[in-house]
């Protein structure tokens, strides 16, 4: 896989310090699954972690923590969990959401030519997946916070670049972008936005429902 | 001792030495901490091979308390900052196999078992992302070929690069990993607007990957 557009740095950092919640972790780690030069770059923001935890001062245990501790290291583990081996085109991290293959997401029609599905997850922020059809274009939007889409299959083209399978485009609230789907083949994406603050007007409300909020 | 060197000043001392005392100081913390991180990885090998509990014990001799810091900091109270302790030294007891010192010092990696716990169980969110991705990592025989090796020399100056960061973006390094603070709880505790708290960490990591990377 040919992967063009990677994540921010600032999102690297975030994600490896554990700042991410649960929808952004997701499109963050499927991303990762298919991008070695990502993945590289978390293991090195994580050894920032590993540095500062080096350096924190220390609080004292309590007195018998060594003695517990050794006392549990017999009891059995539960048994580890192996990386799913079920052929699918489905990331791995978004495997527990949607099973392994793209064509089994169960897409709702919101829109001519756009389908959603929204995934449930322990955060306020929604994730979803949208299929846009060949040749569609997403009408024009800024975002009430920050959005973070990752293409699973199919591209699309908007001012920043063409965007194919792996291509993450990862936009804080500033940018606002009109992409518009390669003909051929529609574009399925996984998105998570941060819940908007606030919305700018009639058009951006009307819009809500079509980018998934 | 390299250190009586330090403190037996020679009599003649003068300012211009200053700088190169300076230097000394750093090098020998460097070579400090490169001394227990090859202890550390020596450690692992030890519970790896042996299952050894007295180097167990030495291992967590060493980072308990300093993972009951991190989780009162990230606000856990002591009793339970001390149950997180223990949690995530078993964890890496029962993982210890998964340990490859290729992707990373033994440091870097009980910092991420410590974070997913700090997610799963004071964030009550979820660290399934980071265990899949870990568990793909794992799948792969090769740590990613040579794109996944994380040399020891890189990790090596990772404490010496981040010394190097200017003061503002230390200070939100240091919150986000050490403090647990979010990106706009660093921003409201600056007193800072959220997108400077963004661009600094953003100048901040690139500047860090940089000059790691170019030890590669
Ligand atoms: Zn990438």
């Amino acid at each position: 896989m040919n992967v063009l557009h990677h994540l921010d740095d600032a999102t690297i950092l975030r994600y490896a310090s554990g700042d991410l919640d649960e929808a952004f972790a997701v499109v963050v780690a499927s991303h990762l699954a298919m991008c070695p030069a990502c993945r590289r770059a978390v293991r090195l923001a994580e050894e920032l972690g590993g540095s500062l935890l080096e350096d924190t001062e220390e609080t004292a245990l309590a007195p018998r923590a060594l003695e517990q501790v050794l006392a549990r290291l017999d009891t059995p583990a539960p048994a580890p969990r192996l990386a799913e081996a079920e052929p699918g085109d489905v990331p791995q991290p978004l495997r527990r959401y949607i099973g392994p293959r793209l064509d089994d997401v169960p897409w709702k029609t919101v829109a001519p030519g756009i389908r959603r599905h929204r995934i449930r997850t322990g955060s306020a922020s929604p994730l979803y997946m949208l299929h846009i059809g060949p040749g569609k274009a997403v009408p024009e939007h800024g975002h009430g916070g920050a959005e973070m889409t990752l293409i699973l299959s199919g591209a699309y083209s908007d001012a920043l670049g063409r965007f194919g399978p792996g291509d993450i485009a990862d936009l804080d609230e500033h940018v606002e972008h009109q992409p518009r789907v390669e003909p051929g083949a529609p574009c399925i994406c996984l998105v998570a936005t941060e819940r908007p603050t606030r919305f700018k007007g009639l058009v951006s409300r009307l819009l809500q429902p079509l980018v998934g909020i | 001792m390299q250190s009586a060197r330090l403190i037996e000043q020679p009599p003649g001392y003068a300012v211009s030495d200053l700088r190169s005392e300076q230097e000394q100081a750093r090098a020998l913390r460097e070579a400090e901490a490169a001394r227990l991180r090859a202890e550390h990885r020596a450690l692992v090998a030890r519970i790896a091979g042996a299952r050894d509990r007295a180097a167990f014990a030495a291992l967590f001799a060493h980072f308990g308390p300093r993972i009951k810091a991190l989780m009162i900091r990230a606000g856990a109270d002591h009793a339970q900052a001390d149950d997180l302790a223990q949690d995530v030294m078993l964890t890496v007891w029962r993982k210890i196999d998964l340990y490859h010192p290729a992707r990373g010092s033994v440091q870097g990696w009980i910092f991420t078992i410590a974070r997913n716990a700090r997610i799963d169980r004071l964030r009550r969110g979820s660290a399934r992302p980071y265990e899949d991705v870990e568990a793909l990592e794992l799948a792969s025989d090769t740590p990613d070929g040579e794109e996944g090796v994380l040399s020891s020399e890189i990790c090596e100056h990772v404490g010496a690069a981040i010394a190097t960061l200017p003061d503002d973006q230390r200070t939100i390094i240091e919150y986000a990993y050490a403090h647990d603070l979010s990106q706009t709880q660093i921003a409201r505790r600056l007193e800072l607007p959220l997108g400077t708290v963004k661009s600094r960490m953003r100048l901040a990591y690139g500047r860090l990957k940089d000059r790691l990377e170019e030890l590669r």
